[in-house]
């Protein structure tokens, strides 16, 4: 084969999912000239598993990505079918927007803004080898090839690495939905001394609208009015889909039970443990026993699709048992499947070889982003997506990375969790994975990180003029109920209290603390005109910052005192070894997560709070020197 | 600065004196607020630095537990380069305990193991030479520290703590389900949780109380002999000193005349509080004004109340047992064995109705035998089984298992109140509090059990 050289960029990101998307966008957007390069360009932003992007610690991370300057929930946005706000009773930190997607919308809209993206070019070939020079990327071949040079690349290339599909016994090469699987570029990795692991996951088998009997399952709408994703998108007022609700028999069970001798994840042909948040049904049905019944939701994958997608069905259970399966569930009793539920196999490269820019240790210049990392869902892969092509031109540009703390937000957790822990499953984001989330909410996401953005060269003038807006409204707002004192004379706060049958005013209070008492809600005091119509997200983020005042104050004590260790930063290149009074399993496992702080030590298991004294002593000893 | 720390810095057991070492932001500040001084013109903020200042560590109520003296040493000329204060307390492991405990009250941290000479070392008031000898004392130290506080933790009171951690991980499991996975689980059980967070405070406060206990048993009780002139003060605590065996007698105060008494009482170390009364001479306003009478029951962890038999319950008796009666009494009615018997049955029940009354003769030691049982009993509470006796916890695990049971307390009055966002926050403060007493990590834990419990999946 003759290599020609088919063009010269900064920044080359290999994949076009939602980990490649964002990152492409970034780079170019922040002005490196970028090429990314695809498998396939119908694949471009494809959801090969659940049509839905939000839920909780997903939607933070949604909005996160958007308030930095990131696509995704401007697309979500645009390619919607249904929004419900989930998590409603359950308080601030928790609540989560949750989306349906069109499938095929989704792809569209992306493709688009893509292809109009300046400095961005787009390609599509297989990846087979990443060039290096003196521990530095200086390029990538295509298998057709095609040889771009190139300073920094971004590989989120999913679970195409060596992607082995498994249904039933059958088993054959292939990346997520039946697409061909990247074979060559695993070994380029390995070559570059990369360690890579094997991670499995599932999807359900999809089947016929059409044959679908509506009428014996529970209609699940959409909320009456669809909030957005993305702080700079225009309302939604398009129609909205319904998903549907139905359950699992025991005759279902019994189906299963009586097929488990055929079940790849029962005779051994799966080795790799699922990821336990994404069990797949045979599975709960053999652990959960007792139960005789799972729910299931019917989603629909699209406005102009005949397909829809079974939540909570996945399997790889033999084609012929999937039917009969199907079949035994109320409402699915005639249903027509259109594509096969498989679980799929592929290589993934061990986060704790990434520093938390995400530019692996090994080569300067090479990134990973997005499943490639051991991550599962859409959200946690545009995440690291949008960080690696952040951190990609800054390394291009010779600029400071973008390293977002626990504290600051939720990719913050997710990044730290990859680089400090060792994993057996493939990651999820939890809520309960973050310690300050009642900081880390998803209505605050853009306070948090729009002017990170900005001063990155990501955040557009439209979005930074939409934020400086709201901010100033904001404070002008709370200084404004600050100020107002209300004393028990006063008719108007005395008739609010009435009309919510809260207590009388005894002393003299002010609008702030007032809208603390669990009766008073803010929209009272638009009603009474004591402050002006805002938009609604305006008046949720005022009620909210007064509520929960006493909890957040809270919070920022704990941050207070987590970042003290945080900013003590360990220089790169410490030989552990020669560190004096460390015990062995420290010593092993700092050399092998390389922490950059102090903070970050102290989270990796196996380091004690001794070693992480003796580690102090030793920074302060090397620092006198 | 960093933040404040403090310890009992001399070695433990009985010494001329001990002293309490704080270091860190505000110190000086805040000892200031628990400190008075015997000369009311001097103010410990506007000392300059290593100067010494006598006067009292004093309770909440304004009370005074010890008398000390104050040394303060300002940045960056102290051994650890911040604001260091000593207290100097008086010798024996309690009245430094006392002071550290009111210390840590205001907020401020309990030492780690080596802390002090760690920050001597990042502040630069040690030279590197020293780092390595450093480094000896905090592996040497913590491995220590936490070998006893393993070796303290075995047996029951680890399958009791175990237990608690179990059942904590599954309520933090249940909610952070219900947040984390809504479609799937639903909102958790309130009922249930409310159930289980009521038995682990029980759990929680019957281990602090343990550790209160078997800490009687290290540091002792205050007893205060109360009553009127010639009623037999003197005679009974010669009479207990006679019978049992003296710890220390006579310790000369520097500035009072304190005589501090310490008697072994069935093991329990007691201390005889300096009453007044106790030389019976002088006027009895005087001697025992209200005031004192207040100071008294403040101090004593027990009092007893001697009664004359051969008097009769005079106004007199009424007077000081009203000033004494907030505390745990004992009354003993004393000089049985004369003839002359004015004080009936009757009047002691109406007088005394739900306190136990001992009649006895100090001269003739009776009743002594039943009246160190009652100590014994009234101390304890219920008394000690030998399971309790294992609970011998550190002060860093009592200072973490108090934390625990604050959160889960704050928990239990929110329930229902707040949303489940918010419950976590003191949910999560629990668990990683419980999580300091054995030295785990819950939070993964908590993870695990989640997928364990609930069957969740899309």
């Amino acid at each position: 084969m003759k290599i020609y050289t088919a063009g010269n960029y900064q920044v080359v990101v290999i994949g076009a999912g939602h980990a490649g998307c964002e990152a492409a966008l970034a780079a170019a957007r922040i002005g490196c000239s970028t090429l990314m390069i695809t498998l396939s360009m119908e694949n471009i932003a494809l959801m090969p598993c659940n049509p839905s992007i939000g839920g909780p610690a997903k939607a933070q991370l949604v909005r996160e990505i958007d308030a930095l300057g990131g696509e995704m929930g401007v697309n979500i946005d645009k390619a919607n079918i249904q929004v419900r706000m989930i998590n409603t009773g359950k308080g601030p930190a928790v609540q989560a927007l949750r989306a349906q997607a069109d499938k095929y919308e989704y792809h569209k809209e992306m493709l688009r803004t893509l292809l109009d993206q300046p400095n961005l070019d787009i390609l599509m070939a297989e990846v087979v080898r990443i060039d290096t020079k003196a521990g530095r990327v200086t390029g990538v071949l295509t298998k057709t090839g095609a040889y771009f040079n190139c300073q920094a690349v971004v590989v989120t290339s999913g679970t195409y690495l060596k992607g082995r599909i498994i249904i039933g016994d059958v088993i054959f090469d292939g990346g997520p939905g039946n697409q061909f699987p990247a074979t060559k570029l695993s070994d380029s990795l390995r070559d570059l001394g990369l360690t890579l692991g094997r991670f499995k996951t599932g999807t359900p088998p999809r089947i016929s609208k059409k044959t679908v009997d509506f009428s014996k399952m529970v209609e699940q709408p959409g909320d009456p009015r669809p909030l957005r994703f993305s702080y700079i998108s225009p309302p939604i007022d398009r129609p909205q889909l319904s998903c549907w609700l139905t359950h699992s028999t025991p005759e279902t069970h019994r189906i299963v039970m009586d097929n488990l001798d055929r079940a790849p994840m029962f005779t051994g042909v799966i080795k790799g443990r699922g990821p336990r948040y994404c069990p797949s049904f045979e599975d709960k049905v053999v652990r959960f026993a007792h139960k005789d019944s799972h729910q299931l939701f019917i989603e629909p994958e699209g406005r102009a699709t005949d397909e829809m997608y079974v939540q909570g069905m996945n399997t790889s259970l033999p084609e012929d048992v999937q039917i009969q399966v199907l079949h035994s569930i109320p409402g699915l009793e005639k249903v027509r499947m259109i594509r096969t539920g498989y679980a799929i196999e592929y290589d993934y490269v061990l986060p704790s070889q990434l520093k938390p820019s995400l530019e692996t240790r090994a080569v300067e210049g090479l990134f990973t982003a997005g499943q490639i990392n051991g991550t599962s869902g859409y959200e946690e892969a545009a995440a690291q997506g949008i960080i690696a092509g952040i951190n990609a031109a800054m390394k291009v540009l010779d600029r400071e990375p973008l390293i977002l703390k626990r504290s600051q937000a939720y990719i913050g957790v997710m990044i730290d969790d990859l680089t400090t822990k060792e994993m057996d499953e493939p990651y999820r984001l939890l809520t309960s994975r973050a310690e300050y989330r009642l900081l880390l909410r998803q209505d605050n996401a853009d306070l948090r990180l729009t002017e990170i953005g900005r001063q990155i060269g990501l955040v557009s003038d439209e979005r930074w003029r939409i934020f400086q807006e709201k901010r100033e409204i904001l404070e002008r707002e709370i200084k404004g109920m600050k100020d107002y004192q209300a004393v028990p004379a006063d008719e108007i706060v005395a008739m609010i209290l009435a009309k919510k049958g809260s207590a009388p005013l005894k002393d003299r209070s002010n609008l702030w603390d007032l809208l603390r008492r669990p009766q008073v809600e803010i929209e009272d005091y638009v009603e009474a005109g004591l402050i002006p119509e805002h938009d609604l997200d305006i008046l949720e983020q005022l009620e909210i910052q007064a509520k929960y005042e006493g909890y957040i104050n809270k919070q920022y004590e704990q941050v207070k005192r987590f970042e003290k260790m945080e900013n003590k930063l360990i220089p790169a290149g410490i030989d552990y070894e020669k560190v004096t009074g460390l015990s062995n399993e420290a010593k092993q496992k700092l050399t092998q997560f390389q922490p950059i702080s102090v903070g970050q030590a102290s989270r990796i298991a196996g380091v004690s709070p001794a070693d992480i004294n003796v580690l102090l002593i030793y920074l302060e000893k090397e620092r006198r020197k | 600065m960093q933040d404040a720390i403090a310890a009992i810095s001399t070695p433990p057991g009985e010494g001329g004196i001990a002293i309490v070492r704080l270091s860190g932001n505000k110190v000086i500040e805040t000892v200031d607020k628990l400190f008075k001084p015997f000369r009311r013109d001097v103010e410990l903020v506007k000392r300059p630095s290593h100067t010494l200042t006598l006067g009292w560590i004093i309770d909440e109520e304004g009370n005074p537990l010890d008398e000390v003296l104050v040394s303060i040493m300002r940045e960056p000329h102290s051994y650890t380069g911040e604001d260091v204060v000593e207290i100097n307390c008086h010798g024996g492991t309690l009245p430094a305990r006392r002071v550290l405990e009111r210390v840590l009250q205001m907020g401020i941290r309990l030492a780690e193991p080596g802390e002090f000479t760690r920050r001597a070392f990042l502040n630069g008031r040690l030279d590197a030479s020293q780092a390595e000898a450093v480094i000896d004392i905090i592996r040497a130290k913590t491995d220590k520290a936490m070998q006893i506080a393993m070796r303290r933790l075995q047996g029951s009171t680890s399958r009791l703590v175990q237990q608690m951690e179990d059942e904590l991980v599954l309520i933090n499991a249940m909610v952070e389900a219900s947040l984390d996975f809504p479609d799937e689980v639903g909102e958790p059980d309130y009922e249930e949780i409310k159930e289980k967070l009521e038995k682990i405070i029980a759990q929680l406060e019957h281990m602090l109380e343990a550790a209160r206990r078997a800490d009687i048993y290290r540091q002792g009780i205050t007893v205060a002999i109360a009553g009127k002139p010639n009623v037999g003060k003197s005679s009974l605590l010669n009479a207990l000193l006679r019978k049992e065996r003296a710890i220390v007698t006579n310790i000369p105060g520097t500035t009072r005349d304190i005589i501090e008494d310490w008697l072994n009482i069935r093991g329990i170390p007691v201390k005889i509080l300096d009453t007044a009364g106790i030389r019976d001479t002088e006027d009895i306003v005087e001697q025992i004004g209200v005031q004192r009478s207040r100071e008294v029951i403040q101090q004593a962890d027990l009092i007893i109340f001697l009664l004359d038999v051969t008097t009769g319950i005079t106004p007199e008796d009424q007077y000081i047992y009203e000033s004494i009666a907030d505390g745990k009494v004992i009354v003993l009615v004393n000089k049985e064995d004369l003839e002359d018997k004015k004080v009936r049955e009757e009047e002691l029940q109406q007088m005394f109705p739900d306190i136990p009354v001992i009649r006895g003769s100090v001269k003739e030691e009776i009743g002594l035998e039943e009246l160190e049982s009652l100590i014994e009993q009234m101390v304890l509470a219920g008394g000690l089984n030998s399971d309790d006796l294992e609970m011998v916890v550190n002060l860093r695990q009592k200072q973490s298992l108090a934390a625990a049971r604050q959160h889960l307390q704050d928990v239990l009055d929110t329930l229902q109140q707040v949303p489940l966002d918010c419950l976590g926050v003191d949910l999560q403060g629990a668990l990683e509090a419980l999580g300091e007493v054995t030295g785990k990590n819950l939070k993964e834990e908590v993870i695990d059990r989640i997928f364990h419990e609930f069957c969740i999946g899309k």
